[in-house]
């Protein structure tokens, strides 16, 4: 049963599955699932549905809520042209997620990426290794707690980090309710 | 002398002797056959392949010979944006250079970072090894590269070529004289 709309995939997809929140925006249509039982629900969307194509799984922080991190799974529909995104909650205490990666081959990379820049490790995962950052970086650095200019680390023969100077760069915008004159975007250091 | 003269020229003998300084000879060597290291990091490498075309040509400065070896390359040119992760590569193919040797960081990200003020990105090679010409732009143009390598050419032959050896040689002299 390949699904032919995309509100036909997401009625059968709650009629297996806990949705526990559903979001449309500018025709894009965003299911939030449970964290258990994404695995299974990604087989049947692939299998079932006919969601062959991962476009991408990427990590949020939501640095101060709780749970605090997000996982988002960008799926698309090839024969019917449909793109549903999925969204699992991951609290700090519990950052493991099961992989997608024997189901959609792309995942892997993308989730070694999630987990080098976010600290999210998936269970299961052939090579869970950093990607973009060295082995023995001790930093997650999309994180928002880390701060822009990076933090000094030392790896002799591996490779070091230091900050990087902010003044003259980059450009950070500071989201309040202030005027226009503090809100724009301007180099600022940051801590 | 005048820098564009450093060989003693007579037309009655062209061709079989030529008088100049041992230094200048080999420095006029060195810089003519310029061989670079292209340590093609980002964007900045597409321009110097453009510097390497026909259109600019490179080979007009004897730079032709780009060599993807670090034993048979002579100026390293880094151009593009070095991360910390690539810049022990970096360093060690420049350890594996053999002397004489110099470096141009190509463009803004590898002579200062650029606008990578950012975690990843090492702020200039020159933290790393000696840079002799830094080339501005982002990317630069193919003709501010063959500038930087003028510039280099000028630097080579305003330094002794013997310098080392000479030092060498007076140590050993001052050696056996005590």
């Amino acid at each position: 049963m390949a699904a032919a709309s995309i509100s036909s995939a997401v009625t059968a997809i709650s009629g297996k599955f806990k949705v526990l929140k559903k979001t449309e925006f500018r025709g894009e249509t965003t299911l939030q699932v449970e964290r258990t039982e994404i695995k299974e629900l990604a087989r049947f969307c692939k299998d079932e549905l006919g969601f062959t194509y991962l476009l991408d799984v990427s990590g949020v922080d939501n640095f101060g809520e709780e749970p605090r991190f997000e996982v988002v799974y960008e799926l698309y529909h090839f024969e019917a042209g449909l793109h549903l995104r999925l969204k699992i909650s991951v609290s700090e205490d519990e950052l493991e997620v099961p992989t997608v990666s024997d189901i959609w081959a792309t995942a892997d990379w993308h989730e070694r990426e999630a987990y080098d820049m976010y600290g999210i490790k998936f269970a299961g995962h052939p090579e869970l290794t950093r990607i973009l950052m060295w082995e023995g970086y001790p930093f997650h650095p999309l994180r928002k707690d880390f701060p822009l200019a990076g933090r000094p680390s030392e790896m002799p023969d591996v490779a070091f980090s230091q900050p990087a100077p902010l003044a003259g760069g980059p450009f950070v915008t500071v989201p309040s309710a202030a005027t226009t004159k503090d809100r724009e975007p301007r180099s600022r250091e940051i801590p | 002398m005048p820098e564009t003269m450093p060989v003693a020229y007579d037309s009655k003998i062209e061709g079989n002797v030529i008088f100049t300084k041992l230094d200048a000879a080999m420095n006029w060597m060195r810089k003519n056959s310029l061989w670079p290291m292209p340590m093609g990091l980002a964007c900045c490498a597409i321009e110097l392949m453009a510097a390497g075309a026909s259109r600019y040509d490179i080979a007009r400065f004897g730079a032709e010979v780009m060599r993807f070896s670090p034993r048979q390359s002579d100026v390293m040119i880094v151009a593009g944006t070095v991360t910390y992760k690539m810049a022990l590569a970096v360093k060690r193919i420049w350890d594996q250079m053999p002397e004489p040797k110099w470096c141009i960081a190509m463009g803004a990200c590898a002579s200062s970072g650029g606008m990578y003020r950012s975690y990843a990105v090492l702020q200039g090679i020159d933290h790393l090894i000696p840079v002799d010409v830094y080339v501005s732009g982002c990317p630069p143009r193919p003709e501010a590269l063959l500038e930087g390598l003028m510039k280099l050419q000028r630097k080579i032959d305003a330094e002794p070529a013997l310098r080392e050896q000479k030092r060498e040689f007076l140590a050993s002299f001052s050696g056996t004289a005590h």
